[in-house]
């Protein structure tokens, strides 16, 4: 209860320190415009011939516009990055000043994540901008009901980024550091997530596998959702699954911190 | 210039000493630069799937060349060149720097070597296997022209990525913080795992003058290949050339603004 009394105060602190560090945020922006360099690659490979997906649909320039704009708009809102956070702060014993206060930590983490949000979805308006005037705006889904299912596969996608985090950052609790681990899962999600280029794409033996892993419920899902055309039958196992796996590893991240936390001992303990 | 050899011998050993002390995350270091250089061209499954064109004017050997340079690129990157600028920024801002100014050596070479990520070599052993199955792919041999002439573009290649650090680094004197903006040149260096010629307009125009990603991997894997002309191979190297000057100039400008701790 006190947590959730705490919780605009959080907020408001966290959105100060967006604003503190806003020039430090727009660098961090620029450093994912990957999916535009993609699609530069994309339309260029479309040019020549419409690039054929794995279910008989074509892919014409257009639909890669839609595409890889709106994977540049979900990355950015579903974007967390505890797992550094936590690394840095069991590392430097500072982890000991956040345990003191009356709040769980994974809550002040999340209000911390959460209060770039305003600003990050600012930086996420010329992109709307340029999609609505470009060609790519005919291949989005016309569908109110996808529309409010695709806003709920955010909050799923930021579910699954956020805790995935939490439990990787809590590793740091058991081997000292565990960025390594978060660069693993990093090059493994720019591979199976959707981000490079849509799961639609892949060859049937990466299809499988990005079925079965987390990372194409964090970004794929939502894009596929508005860009592939799905009815409203069709999205809803998607987001089940989406569901699904954000639960387990807010399941898993809840698990492993409190195991964690108790071998903490500070600097120098 | 004898001397400054036997001083990156000495650097370089005690790098290889520390990757001995730590032997256990050379190791895993290593097996993760291995699934780097996966991820790396896995793209490629997916841009030449079956029944699809691939790149306009790459066949899918040829694009593997390109990917080849740039995991080697990156290794250089990562391994030779990061490690000791990135230690500049930390030295700014703690204001140790003065201890490395004060040593009788030039400060820019002291820096640029005090540091190697040995285990990189893994990244330079997976390029080069890409290599050898891009070329068996495509059936036949370079020609020792074009090694010759990838092998000049390669150091050319280095040194433009060096100066880019070099200018990078040369910010953290103005406004201390930029671990941030290393992180940034990592993430647009990785569109240079693509021919350049898939971009198009003003991208292509940065990518090949102000970020020459372009000279460092399409221009070596056309030498490769046999295909670049040797008018573009001389207008590298004097670029490289060109910004290796300007990167020297700027630090000896910008170090003269060091005032020691914070900034």
């Amino acid at each position: 209860m006190s947590s959730l009394k705490a919780l605009p105060t959080l907020l408001r602190i966290g959105f100060s320190e967006a604003i503190v560090y806003r020039a430090e945020m727009l660098i961090w922006v620029l450093a994912t415009t990957m999916p535009l360099i993609m699609l530069a690659l994309w339309t260029a490979v479309a040019e020549v011939a419409p690039v054929a997906g794995l279910a008989g649909r074509t892919w014409s320039s257009g639909s890669f516009v839609a595409y890889f704009l709106i994977v540049f708009i979900v990355r950015q809102l579903i974007s967390s990055w505890a797992a550094w956070e936590i690394n840095f702060e069991v590392r430097q014993g500072t982890l000991a000043m956040r345990l003191l206060r009356p709040i769980h930590p994974i809550t002040s983490y999340m209000a911390g994540n959460l209060a770039y949000l305003p600003q990050r979805f600012l930086v996420t308006l010329p992109i709307v901008v340029v999609l609505v005037l470009s060609p790519g705006l005919e291949h989005l889904s016309k569908s109110p009901a996808v529309w409010a299912m695709w806003a709920f596969s955010l909050v799923g996608g930021w579910m699954i980024t956020f805790f995935a985090n939490i439990a990787i950052g809590a590793l740091s609790l058991f081997i000292e550091s565990s960025v390594k681990i978060m660069d693993v899962w990093l090059a493994a999600f720019f591979v199976f997530s959707g981000y490079l280029f849509p799961i639609d794409l892949f060859p049937a033996w990466l299809r499988s596998a990005s079925d079965w892993l987390p990372f194409r419920y964090q970004i794929g899902v939502p894009v596929e959702l508005v860009t592939g055309g799905l009815t409203v039958e069709q999205a809803w196992p998607l987001l089940l699954r989406q569901w699904g796996w954000a639960l387990g590893l807010l399941m898993l991240a809840l698990t492993l911190w409190q195991v964690g936390v108790r071998r903490f001992q500070a600097v120098g303990g | 210039m004898t001397r400054y050899l036997r001083l990156l011998g000495i650097q370089l050993r005690a790098s290889a000493l520390l990757a001995a002390q730590y032997r256990w995350d050379f190791v895993v270091d290593g097996v993760i630069s291995l699934f780097w250089a996966f991820t790396a061209i896995v793209p490629l499954f997916v841009v030449y799937g079956a029944r699809r064109t691939g790149i306009p004017g790459w066949s899918f050997g040829e694009a593997l060349v390109v990917t080849g340079w740039f995991i080697l690129l990156q290794g250089i990157l990562d391994g030779a060149i990061n490690p000791g600028l990135a230690q500049v920024v930390d030295h700014i801002r703690k204001g140790t720097l003065d201890f490395v100014l004060l040593k009788p050596a030039d400060a820019q070479f002291l820096v640029s070597t005090s540091k190697f990520a040995l285990w990189r070599i893994f990244s330079v052993v997976s390029a080069f296997v890409i290599f050898g199955l891009a070329f068996r792919e495509l059936g036949r041999l370079p020609a020792a022209v074009g090694v010759l002439e990838s092998l000049a573009l390669l150091v050319a290649a280095t040194v433009l990525l060096y100066s880019l650090w070099i200018l990078i680094v040369s910010a953290a004197f103005f406004v201390v913080k930029v671990d941030n903006l290393t992180y940034l040149f990592s993430s647009i260096f990785d569109a240079a795992r693509w021919p350049s010629s898939v971009f198009r307009g003003a991208l292509r125009t940065v990518f090949t003058f102000v970020i020459p990603l372009a000279v460092m991997t399409t221009f070596p894997a056309e030498a490769l290949l046999g295909r670049l002309e040797r008018s573009t191979l001389l207008g590298a190297m004097v670029g490289a050339l060109v910004f290796a000057s300007l990167a020297r100039l700027v630090w000896i400008k910008s170090i003269g603004h060091y005032s020691s701790a914070g900034g």
